[in-house]
């Protein structure tokens, strides 16, 4: 699996999501700077990292969407290629438009840093393959935005369509149906907030984020 | 030339930093106040001499990326 992380200026982890790609997969990512304009050739996902890219200014993620390499995200995607954003990158995702909705501020207005347990709403994707469905499985949060909303005809298309792939246990932030993350039509583009990359190894304190890795290295190996 | 442009929540979407300010204005006595909204205003110097002209552009600016029209409405102003 060839991965490239992109690297924002504000970016804070992406080193976390390079090493919990290697773990999974054997395989040092590419770190691609948010001046270039194309994803390196043949890579298989791009990982759009936590942080508060330039800042957090004007709007969560809008300026990091409007970056050189967010055409070339926004391109690799349109083509069918894989996309994960977390976090700050869940935002970058849906200003792109590549993901319906928006987030706003935390309904408590706190900026929240917890380990939450998240509900695992499918398994059709890659991204969620290796987890049980309704399975509840511990992964950190810490945000301040992440308050997902879509309008209501948008949320019935989004469940209709099984897009959601994680919902909160318990609602930390005022999302629209306890939403924590969610796949794009072709379900090849995931958004989410909480952290996979943060609970990898044992010494985190738990490994419930490596499957996610994991799935993604096995929905690209040949049958 | 300048502009200016307000951005604002839509109608319907909820504004957690509204509500937070409405409870603050309560407890510092203002009773009676009903709703709260918070917005931002941008301000843009402009090259262009043109009003119509000026204004297109910056209409085009909060579509691509002054507002993010999924939650905020804006309104552009054209200062002679």
């Amino acid at each position: 699996m060839k991965a490239a992380v992109i690297v924002f200026p504000g970016s804070n982890c992406d080193r976390d999501l390079a090493d919990a790609f290697e773990r999974a997969s054997g395989r040092r990512p590419a770190m691609v700077w948010h001046k270039e304009t194309e994803i390196p050739a043949g890579t298989d996902i791009v990982g759009i990292p936590g942080g508060f890219s330039f800042g957090d200014y004007l709007r969560c993620g809008a300026i990091a969407a409007r970056s050189p390499i967010a055409r070339a995200i926004v391109d690799f995607a349109r083509r069918g290629g894989m996309v994960i954003g977390i976090c700050n990158g869940f935002q970058v995702l849906t200003e792109t438009g590549l993901l319906p909705g928006a987030l706003m501020r935390n309904a408590g207005l706190k900026f929240i840093c917890r380990t939450e347990p998240l509900i695992v709403e499918t398994t059709d994707s890659p991204f969620t393959r290796n987890y049980a469905r309704g399975e509840e499985i511990r992964i950190p949060i810490a945000h301040h935005d992440g308050n997902y909303q879509v309008s209501e005809a948008e949320l019935a298309a989004l469940r209709d369509a099984d897009r959601i792939a994680f919902t909160y246990a318990h609602n930390p932030n005022g999302s629209v149906g306890s939403i924590a993350g969610v796949l794009s039509e072709n379900r090849r583009v995931l958004g989410m907030m909480p952290h996979p990359e943060r609970r990898v190894d044992p010494a985190q304190g738990g490994t419930d984020g490596l499957r996610l890795f994991t799935s993604i290295v096995d929905a690209l190996a040949p049958a | 030339m300048k502009a200016k442009v307000h951005v604002m929540l839509k109608k319907g979407v909820l504004d957690p930093q509204g509500e937070a300010v409405r409870h603050a204005l309560g407890a510092l006595g203002f009773s009676g106040v009903e709703g709260v909204r918070v917005g931002k205003e941008i301000e843009l110097e402009l090259a262009e001499s043109d009003p119509a002209r000026a204004e297109e552009m910056v209409r085009e600016m909060c579509e691509k990326l002054l507002a993010n029209t999924v939650i905020e409405t804006y309104r552009v102003e054209i200062e002679p």
